[in-house]
């Protein structure tokens, strides 16, 4: 198998200083195809079945749309907000040491170790109008659980642990010597965050930031314990792909998914083309 | 290559062996959500019965989860030998799209394949604050309703059905009007969990909302739960049959060879032995002769209309209500 792709790849080889590039390219590629690629594809296939016309039938149906812009929406919002606190999270836990900094450290894993659906419920039962938070927060005239509020809740905790883990490495190998030699030559703390600090780690924040968008676009579980699931207001795409299986139209479930599915390439890939200008220095 | 070749069919051959060794003794029930305490006891008692009649130690394994979702794993490929499930349109879809039984799977067993039935009821806080007495009581408004999304649960549909038997009575069966008193219903809903299970948990441990709509035996179910005890049953004018099902899945026993032990399970439920279990776990007999006189207390006498007599079966009302441009779908405009 290798061997095909090493002869495949030899016309694009490099003359690099390591060896080794045919095979693993060809266990990358053959990889990517397999795990990604062809699942992928055969969900296009599946939803090309009900044609250009009642593809789009579906994608402009209203329902649809309101569905698409509050997944959309609820995940860009949420993503953004872990990065600015997941950022400041990873710099007190790298630059600062005050007592149970592991325990707190350990913490930021667990949302990724939880089943989703027990973070939903979890959730629910505290931001509920009869739960320790809701209560407080209704009497202020703030209702979380089954509003899109609630989608924004559960998804700020699945997405925390993406922002928090990519910039933590990043900090760590970062040198104070550039803080100092900024502050030396006059900078204020600002101009050094912003100057100094900021373009350093804005290659890894956006990456955070994607991780957690993505993971939040395509989340169920956790989310549909809170939302309260009502059609044009807090009904995600994703469950419009479960109530079109439960009616087996399984081409209906396609047709969204696959709108969901060039929506988040389109901004992924955005994103992945910023990132790479940040980390090249090409911007900022 | 040829240690690859040698791997891959290792691997093959390991699989089949594995799937080989499901053994006739072992069956496997797919059911929907409320009936988890009721199929525990049934395969405990089932199991020791067969035992003591064969001599053959039997494996029985309930799978649950909502109606539609068991319904389109079957249909998908889970190895069901009986299917238990919430309303017939979910075994249909199961014989239609899956064609692993055939499409008059209903008429093989007593009262449309049905050993035991519910109906649907309204269950209310304590005291009864808001004075629900019927469904119109449920379109005032200001009044909080609780019912699952009819597109994924199979317990809300019959919720839906129930509510629109009652609205075509009142208005005479004209379709604008009854259509209008659903509209108004579902306005007052705040939250559409997508199962039974999920909208008890909403009504009794959230405290949302004033009423939910709920199988009976979902209802006397929460009632005998700490945190539900002080809720209170109503008993609507009017309401529906819910009959959930039951049918063997003849492609996957014939391949099992477990069509013997499939029918005898089946034939338990019918039983005097299964007809008291149902009745201990709130649903209602099909066959009250043989439940003791004490057992039917529970069960006070309600107003129904069948599904077949009322909506000309499951077919038409799954087509004409719950599809895709269906009578939900039309009159679903929540508030913004």
């Amino acid at each position: 198998m290798s061997a095909v792709f090493a002869k495949l790849a030899h016309p694009w080889r490099q003359a690099g200083p390591l060896p080794g590039l045919g095979l693993t390219l060809g266990i990358s590629l053959t990889w990517l195809s397999l795990i990604v690629l062809i699942p992928l594809l055969a969900l296009l296939i599946k939803a090309s079945g009900l044609g250009v016309h009642g593809w789009w039938a579906i994608a402009s149906d209203a329902r649809v749309w309101a569905a698409m812009k509050l997944s959309f929406g609820t995940a860009l919002l949420a993503a953004l907000i872990d990065t600015v606190i997941g950022g400041l999270i990873a710099w007190v836990l790298v630059r600062y040491r005050f007592p149970a900094r592991s325990f707190f450290d350990a913490l930021i894993d667990l949302p990724f170790a939880l089943p989703t659906a027990v973070a939903g419920i979890a959730l629910t039962a505290i931001y509920a109008g009869n739960g320790w938070l809701g209560h407080w927060l209704e009497l202020a005239g703030l209702k979380v659980a089954y509003t899109p509020v609630g989608i924004i809740v559960a998804l700020l905790f699945i997405g925390l642990p993406f922002t928090v883990r990519t910039v933590q490495p990043v900090l760590e190998n970062l040198h104070r010597e550039h803080e100092e030699a900024a502050a030396s030559l006059g900078a204020s703390r600002f101009t050094t965050l912003w100057r100094v600090l900021l373009p350093q780690l804005a290659p890894a924040l956006l990456t955070g930031f994607s991780l957690a968008f993505a993971r939040g676009v395509g989340e169920y579980g956790s989310v549909i314990f809170i939302a309260g699931n009502l059609p044009y207001v807090s009904e995600i795409a994703p469950l419009l792909i479960v109530i079109k299986l439960d009616e087996y139209d399984y081409a209906g479930a396609t047709a969204i998914a696959s709108l969901m599915l060039a929506t988040s390439f389109l901004i992924l890939f955005a994103l992945n083309t910023l990132q790479r200008r940040l980390s090249r220095g090409q911007i900022l | 290559m040829n240690h690859l070749a040698k791997i891959l069919l290792i691997a093959a051959l390991s699989a089949s062996a594995g799937l080989s060794a499901a053994k006739n003794t072992e069956l496997l029930n797919v059911s929907y959500d409320p009936t988890r305490e009721f199929y525990r006891e049934v395969n405990t008692e089932f199991a020791s019965e067969w035992k003591a009649k064969t001599g053959q130690d039997v494996v029985l394994q309930a799978s649950h989860g909502g109606s539609g979702k068991q319904a389109r794993a079957v249909i998908d490929g889970l190895e069901a030998d009986v299917v238990t499930l919430a309303l017939a349109a979910d075994i249909d879809a199961i014989a239609d799209k899956g064609k692993l039984l055939p499409a008059n799977w209903q008429t093989r067993l007593p009262n449309n394949s049905t050993p035991y039935r519910s109906t649907i009821v309204l269950l209310v806080r304590k005291g009864n604050p808001k004075n629900i007495r019927d469904w119109n009581d449920l379109v005032r408004p200001g009044v909080s309703v609780i019912t699952p999304n009819p597109k994924t649960s199979g317990g809300a549909r019959w919720n839906y059905l129930a509510a629109w038997t009652y609205a075509a009575q009142q208005s005479h069966g004209d379709l604008g009007k009854t259509k209008d008193f659903l509209a108004r219903l579902f306005a007052n809903v705040p939250v559409l969990d997508t199962g039974a299970r999920g909208a008890t948990t909403t009504f009794v441990d959230r405290g949302i909302g004033d009423v939910l709509i709920a199988w009976e035996n979902e209802a006397q179910l929460a009632q005998s739960e700490p945190a539900g005890k002080d809720l209170q049953i109503v008993i609507p004018s009017i309401s529906i049959l819910a009959e959930p099902p039951v049918a063997v899945v003849d492609k996957n026993v014939d391949r099992h060879g477990t069509r013997k032990l499939a029918e005898a399970y089946l034939a338990f439920l019918y039983s005097a032995k299964g007809q008291q279990l149902a009745a201990k776990h709130h649903f209602r007999p099909s066959r009250p002769d043989l439940v003791s006189p004490e057992a039917l207390k529970a069960f006070p006498n309600v107003v129904t209309v069948t599904i077949d007599k009322a909506f000309g079966g499951w077919k038409k009302a799954q087509s004409e209500h719950f599809a895709d441009g269906g009578t939900f779908d039309q009159i679903y405009k929540p508030s913004r």
